[in-house]
């Protein structure tokens, strides 16, 4: 599927440098040591600020939940409707979560809870994204 | 005048709080509507500054005070149903000459102030209160009952509108870009139209609770059906079509499991109230309809989408908020008149309720029973955004009307209307009333 580009900003420059190296990191709280996704400036736990490293993920995860995309509102991927859209939950720590097109699954056959793995795919301009693909047996 | 934002101080997000301090000592009296249309055809008269006005107007009227009596205004400052004026897009200088103005040029077409209301509602000569309830109604209607409560204002109105352009929804802005700037696309790139994460909440409670789409057609029926018996809502007066359940499950999908019908349409619409102190009931032309509590909901879910567990414990704790500053319990609730828009989570509300008794996962298994408004058990009387379109506002209006007993057809007729709660919108992060015909 044909995402939209990528242009990072200061803030989610480290995220997106290691998805150009095919790894997965989550911004982490070094007060409370707790991971938050979607990252954000103050830790919505303990409310620090400037206090965060990029954390290295395993890159694998569960599918939780899904839901299928008939009427998108971006233009990019509405001739790839109707597709999968899964929440994914990391097994580094199952309250985070990410978005997957969920590539190669057919369309509302999701397996969830069906162990992932993450994978990396260019988005229209080339920027390396985090997607997840089912592991086989 | 500046109109501040209201303090988070205003609002009862908290357990513990014990009974509300102005608990009956806050009434609504009058109630206005401007009138609703689809889109916006580009008219003076008709855009969402002239329709507020109008709803202004109706409300003072209704209430039977005189124009300079009034002197607080609660305005929801943003008016947007997922329209915006697009950047570049000549400005309608047509309809901006058509009013007074301030210095932000779309302010009554695009957006709201307090000050544009003022400058164009010359009778308001004694308006000493303005205060921003940003959101919707629902916010506002905190921050109003809370403001006159609090001795700020005396006789005040609280208004929300909403406008609504040419074209589809959400399909502007950044989502037509071919690019995103980073922090964004971390989450935005896959696509997920905005009732995807109520879709998913669906989707999980289902296959928690064995439960499916299909149960949800007596409520849609049921909600268009109240909708239809609402002449100031948008299928009432442009699109009298009853919503039968093989129309609903033949509908097509938006975000499986949510519907075209699950997503409520976007309309322009405009919805006042008359908020005043109870001790000035003899003045008023409408019998008082006390406010026992308000409270808030501001939790967050922990990642990118409310868990089904986040949805139940926070509907819980909102419900114990609601029921312990009202000082009642869910048996005292004469009907109840949650958020519906997307209908698929309107059982999350009633299910934190206990409204009637029923647990979680048990809510479609109550749609299959009497929800109508003749029987014991009414659900969403007003019909919600299901049955008169987006506006955050019927619920308010329905509970107000149905105490005063002149909700007309709509009117219930299983239960005394006694006591309602209305509120909204989404399972986190919501506003909430509970309304009485008495002050005790």
């Amino acid at each position: 599927m044909s995402k939209q580009g990528v242009v990072p900003d200061d803030f989610s420059q480290p995220f997106w440098d290691a998805a150009s190296e095919e790894r997965l990191v989550i911004q982490n709280c070094l007060e409370c040591n707790r991971l938050q996704h979607p990252p954000a400036e103050t830790c919505r736990d303990c409310g620090a600020s400037d206090s965060f490293e990029w954390k290295p993920m395993s890159g694998r995860g569960t599918i939780y939940n899904y839901g299928v995309v008939h009427d998108c509102p971006v233009r990019l991927l509405q001739e790839d409707q109707p597709f999968n859209l899964a929440v994914i939950m990391l097994d580094d720590d199952p309250g985070i979560q990410m978005f997957s097109h969920l590539p190669g699954v057919p369309v509302d056959d999701v397996p969830v809870g069906a162990a992932v793995e993450v994978i990396f795919e260019p988005t229209a301009n080339g920027q390396l994204v985090p997607e997840w693909r089912v592991i086989d047996d | 005048m500046t109109t501040p934002t209201a303090p988070d101080a205003m609002y009862r997000n908290d357990e513990g709080l014990g009974i509300w301090e102005h608990r009956g000592k806050v009434a609504a009296f009058g109630i206005g509507h401007g009138p609703t249309s689809r889109r916006w055809d580009g008219r003076p008269e008709t855009c969402v500054g002239a329709i507020t006005i109008q709803a202004l107007r109706k409300a003072i009227a209704d209430a039977g005070v005189a124009p300079e009596q009034i002197d607080g205004l609660v305005v929801v400052p943003v008016t947007t149903t997922g329209a915006f004026w697009e950047e570049g897009k000549p400005l309608p200088m047509d309809v901006i000459e058509s009013f007074n103005q301030t210095d932000d040029p779309l302010d009554g077409v695009a957006k709201l102030s307090a000050e544009w209301l003022l400058a164009n509602m010359p009778e308001l000569t004694n308006v000493q209160f303005t205060m921003y309830g940003p959101g919707c109604m629902s916010n506002a209607l905190n921050v109003a009952a809370q403001a006159v409560g609090d001795g700020l204002t005396h006789t005040c109105l609280v208004v929300k509108s909403w406008h609504n352009f040419e074209g589809r929804y959400y399909q502007s802005g950044a989502n037509v870009e071919d690019a995103l700037p980073g922090t964004a696309a971390i989450t935005r790139l896959w696509g997920g139209p905005a009732s995807y994460g109520t879709a998913l909440q669906f989707a999980e409670y289902c296959r928690k609770y064995g439960k499916t789409h299909e149960m949800m057609a007596p409520f849609m029926e049921n909600s268009r059906r109240n909708g239809l018996m609402f002449p100031e809502g948008y299928w009432a007066q442009h699109r009298p079509e009853e919503l039968g359940r093989e129309d609903y499950l033949a509908a097509r999908w938006i975000a499986k499991p949510a519907n075209l019908f699950d997503n409520d349409i976007p309309i322009m619409m405009s919805g006042a109230y008359l908020f005043s102190t109870a001790e000035r009931a003899a003045d008023m032309k409408q019998k008082p309809v006390y406010i026992l509590n308000h409270a808030s909901s501001n939790a967050r879910p922990r990642s990118l989408t409310p868990t089904l567990d986040e949805v139940e414990a926070e509907t819980a704790r909102t419900a114990r908020k609601i029921y312990e500053g009202a000082g009642i319990t869910a048996d005292d609730l004469s009907f109840e008149n949650m958020y519906d828009g997307f209908s698929l989570f309107h059982q999350f509300h009633l299910e934190g309720l206990g409204y009637r008794g029923i647990k979680f996962g048990e809510a479609l298994d109550f749609y299959q029973t009497d929800i109508s408004i003749e029987g014991p058990n009414p659900v969403s009387p007003s019909g919600g955004n299901v049955g008169s379109g987006r506006s955050r506002v019927w619920m308010h209006t329905d509970c107000i009307q149905q105490l005063q007993g002149r909700a007309g057809a709509r009117q219930v007729t299983g239960v005394e209307p006694e006591v309602a709660v209305s509120g909204g919108p989404m399972p986190l992060g919501g506003n909430f009333t509970v309304w009485s015909a008495s002050p005790d």
